[in-house]
């Protein structure tokens, strides 16, 4: 019963809010609902509104749950060092980590279901009821540990938010072995996930086995980028305090991920242009077009370059220690991996197709609504969990805080003096 | 606020969360499934093809025969034909005689009820210079010259390569596609569910997706149909060639249409298991190749030069 | 302010060496898991086609189903004209009366119609040696010369066949489809092109 006040507390807490929380809401809100008319067009008019065809079948929306697959991952980049390593500053936001992660998994879960032909046939996928073909596909390896961390991180987040509500410590027993066991199942959905193209003897753009180092790689530096970013402005609008070490620790930490990526790209780079064998088709397509077939040849550019320059920001200690460099570094690094996975991954392998022929994919505009709406509902679900974790983080939101009154009223931004708190 | 007015807070004592988001969805899904017809339900339903017993395949069949009935105003018969003892089919296809003139692409289009709008075809036929040979990057599946063949080009059809290591039922997440005793590859439309993995697999490019409700005008419906091959499909699933299933198949097993309408002989069909048969003839009396068999997909479709 | 202290810090003493074991326990077990994936993904065993017995002989005509030869309307019996009233000039010429329309293109400097069709009998035609051929065995008279193509299409390798793979097959006279005068196959208007991705709204 406790826990079904503690619900309506946070509900409590979702509901208000200062105007610009309201705006941003009312924002992702609207984004949201023109997604989901996006949506309706699709299952009435069928995959036909988008611009995906026989020749590349799988686009847009696969490539951003690809990329989305690599920030839930990259929730260990927290976990890691505030589990493992037991390093204070990052250990008191690893949960802010985590929410991440949960959000990016049902923005995933999201973009594999709108791209299905037959969304209203997904019990098929479930085991036991339907006939998930595992171990044999790997897309059914990837339905199972992404809903397996998705959970895995739900559990570990309620039951710590949960306990620091109530007040308790928690039982190291119950979670310490959850945390650990999160550990290699962030690093396996990534790995899943690039071994469902890697797998791919088609697709030889895919079939090379720095795919899923390279996924890792970059999962490690774009998910942080939006974490660095998330906390700067919780920094500013709650009185959650951010340790500068917290934010250059991890920053560092993605310089290197950027680095290694960087260099698993030039190794590819390298050896299809050197070899120059017919399976560099692909390459040369992303990077320098196929005669007049050069839609998506600004992109590849532009994240490399990205890439680089965020790299050197990142690397230099000055500049990823100026508030300025570093953000324009965050956004740098998420416009580059973006790219890379939402463009320079799944279209390039498909084009040409497996019989030579060339069709140039750009996103339909139902594409782009539908895919915003998911991110829009993603960020949606990211505010309302940081709108409950945050005040439970500070103390400002406790079981004792339910009593006669249910004191549960204030958003963390603006604090009315005298609102009860645990801390000091 | 009052938290004793939130709606979490009026569940019934007792209630967990997980019980009470789970009776949520069985509750959604239920109200959904009331609302439909009792034919759609039984659609939405339904087993897999491969697990269906007996009496469930009658109903299957006599529901599938309804709804083409409804929609098509013609009767059309959904055979569930099984494989022969000792066969597996093969195909070859003579590259020496093919004259690129698609008439095996339309007769396999009226003979397996695909899509007429926007049309679906299941074989591609690749214009190859003949000075540049078998070079998949510059083939042209969109040729159109007054008159074939053309001088300096030779064709190259390809449809699905019926591989006993077939790629794509190897990715398919629900097993909606599989290799039958026979060796053909098929796919059951009832529990595809269109994440279309198999066609990234596919290295011949022989998978077709319904992007939108396949269009066939009454008159053109083929109606003598199985349920893995010809039998009309939905929006949202993948199809491809079976071989024509429903001909092979037979007690008395007619060749392919393509094989029937190829005005030069090019295409060749039968029993890889039956040392007297066209293909195994064929295989011993020519130089035959597979399309890329580096890929080790091992292909039962046969390409050959007969002169 | 300490405003973050308030989350309960998971906090069992770590040594050095227990991080290295459990990292080491963690990246084994992904790369196990990993690795299992080839391992469990079936892999059906190459496909081996029986041994062919020597190549048996290839079926004799009669054995298989030949439609009737292709003759022009009301042509045949040649005998109709080609009768007693009409002696045979056997002196290689140009024809100036009738079968005007037929060109020949076979060959053509080196034989002409009384090659192949009988000069005493018109209604069969006649191999290199003098013996008889029936039209509805033309291919023995091509065969002649064929003797490649004439083998292949007995196996069903050459040529056309329909009806059932597995039973009664029809198979085409050469003439079917080679115009015995001018045999090499004439172009033909292919059929549409496929729809290009890009048109398909």
């Amino acid at each position: 019963m406790t826990f079904l006040r503690f619900l309506g507390g946070a509900a409590g807490l979702v509901v208000r809010g200062n105007r610009l929380y309201y705006a941003w809401c009312a924002l992702l809100l609207v984004l949201v609902f023109v997604g989901a008319g996006a949506y309706a067009t699709q299952l009435r008019d069928g995959l036909v509104v988008t611009k995906m065809r026989d020749s590349v079948t799988w686009a847009f929306y696969i490539g951003n749950f690809t990329f989305l697959v690599g920030v839930a991952a990259a929730a260990v980049m927290l976990v890691i060092p505030a589990y493992l390593y037991d390093w204070g500053p990052i250990k008191e936001i690893v949960i802010l980590g985590e929410l991440l992660a949960i959000s990016a998994c049902i923005m995933c879960l999201i973009f594999v279901t709108v791209d299905m032909g037959r969304p209203d046939r997904f019990w098929h996928l479930m085991p036991i009821v339907g006939k998930l073909n595992f171990p044999g596909a790997l897309l059914s390896w990837d339905v199972v540990v992404l809903n397996a961390y998705l959970l895995l991180n739900l559990t570990i987040v309620t039951y710590m938010v949960y306990s620091a509500f109530m007040g308790r410590e928690p039982n190291h027993h119950f979670t310490w072995p959850l945390v650990i066991f999160s550990i290699p199942f962030a690093i396996s959905i990534h790995t899943v996930t690039a071994f469902i193209y890697n797998g791919m003897v088609a697709r030889p753009y895919w079939n090379a086995s720095i795919l899923a180092p390279k996924f890792l790689a970059s999962a490690f530096c774009s998910g942080p980028a939006v974490l660095l970013i998330v906390l700067q402005i919780l920094r500013k609008m709650t009185r959650l305090k951010i340790q500068d070490a917290a934010i250059w620790k991890i920053a560092e930490l993605m310089a290197y991920a950027m680095g290694i990526n960087l260099f698993f790209t030039g190794a590819e780079i390298f050896k299809d242009f050197y070899s120059h064998a017919h399976h560099a088709i692909h390459t040369q397509y992303f990077y320098f077009g196929i005669g007049a077939h050069r839609a998506i040849v600004p992109y590849a550019w532009m994240s490399l370059f990205f890439g680089v320059v965020a790299f050197l920001l990142f690397m230099i200690p000055a500049t990823r220690k100026n508030v300025v460099t570093l953000n324009a570094g965050c956004i740098l690094i998420y416009a580059s991996c973006y790219i890379e996975k939402g463009i320079g991954l799944l279209i390039p392998g498909m084009t040409p197709d497996g019989l030579g022929e060339i069709y140039e994919y750009t996103p339909s505009t139902t594409e782009v609504l539908v895919a915003a709406g998911t991110f829009s509902l993603g960020f949606l679900i990211y505010t309302i969990l940081l709108k409950v974790v945050v005040p439970v983080m500070l103390g400002e939101f406790r079981v004792t805080d339910l009593g006669d009154k249910a004191v549960v009223g204030t958003g963390p931004e603006a604090p009315p003096a005298g609102l009860a708190r645990a801390g000091h | 606020m009052n938290t004793e007015q939130t709606p979490q807070e009026q569940g019934p004592a007792g209630v967990t969360r997980r019980d009470f988001i789970g009776g949520c969805a069985a509750a959604a899904v239920s109200a959904v499934l009331a609302s439909c017809t009792p034919e759609q339900r039984e659609a939405f339903l339904q087993k897999r093809f491969k697990e269906l017993t007996g009496a469930e395949l009658e109903a299957v069949i006599a529901r599938l025969e309804r709804e083409n009935k409804e929609k098509f105003k013609t009767g059309i018969k959904v055979k569930t034909t099984g494989a022969q003892e000792g066969v597996l089919f093969g195909y070859g296809l003579d590259i020496s005689r093919c004259i690129g003139c698609r008439r095996c692409v339309h007769a396999c289009v009226k003979e397996n009820n695909q899509s007429r709008d926007p049309e679906i075809q299941w074989i591609r036929v690749l214009r190859m210079d003949k000075e540049r040979g078998i070079d998949l990057t510059h083939s042209d599946p969109y040729y159109n010259p007054p008159e074939v063949p053309e001088p300096d080009a030779f064709y190259l059809p390809v449809a699905c390569q019926q591989c006993e290591q077939p790629a794509c039922v190897a990715v398919c997440p629900v097993q909606a596609t599989y290799k039958e005793p026979d060796g053909i590859v098929v796919i059951d439309y009832n529990w595809c569910i269109g994440c279309r993995c198999c066609m990234s697999a596919c290295p011949y490019q022989a998978r077709r997706f319904n992007w939108r409700d396949p269009v066939i005008p009454p008159d053109q419906v083929n109606p003598d149909t199985h349920y893995l091959g010809n039998r009309p499909r939905y929006r949202g699933v993948v199809e491809k060639c079976t071989f024509c299933i429903q001909r092979v198949r037979e007690e008395h097993g007619r060749y392919p249409a393509c094989v029937e309408i190829c005005p030069v002989g090019a295409r060749k069909f039968g029993n890889l298991l039956d040392g007297e048969s066209e293909i195994r003839h064929i295989m011993r009396e020519k130089r035959v190749f597979i399309l890329k068999e580096e890929l080790n997909t091992q292909p039962k479709f046969f390409y050959f030069y007969a002169t | 302010m300490h405003g973050t202290a308030s989350i309960p810090r998971l906090n069992p003493p770590l040594t050095n060496n227990v991080r290295l074991i459990l990292l080491t326990v963690l990246i084994s077990a992904g790369v196990l898991v990993a690795l299992r994936v080839p391992l469990l993904l079936p892999h059906p065993p190459e496909h081996r086609l029986p041994p062919a017995k020597a190549t048996s002989l290839p079926p004799v005509p009669g054995d298989f189903a030949v439609p009737p030869p292709p003759f022009s309307p009301e042509i045949f019996p040649c005998s109709q004209c080609h009768n007693e009233d009409q002696p045979t000039n056997k002196k290689r010429r140009k024809l100036k009366m009738e079968h005007k329309d037929i060109v020949l293109q076979h060959d053509q400097e080196h034989r002409w119609c009384l090659d192949c069709h009988d000069s005493d009998n018109r209604d069969q035609l006649r191999s290199a040696s003098g013996e008889p051929i029936k039209f509805e065995e033309s291919f023995r008279l091509c065969g002649q010369c064929h003797g490649d193509k004439l083998r292949d299409w007995r196996i069903g390798i050459h040529g056309k066949r329909t009806g059932e793979w597995n039973g009664k097959k029809e198979y085409l006279l050469c003439v079917h489809c080679h115009n015995p005068h001018s045999p090499k196959f004439k172009p033909v208007a292919p059929m549409p092109p496929p729809v290009r991705p890009e048109q398909i709204r």
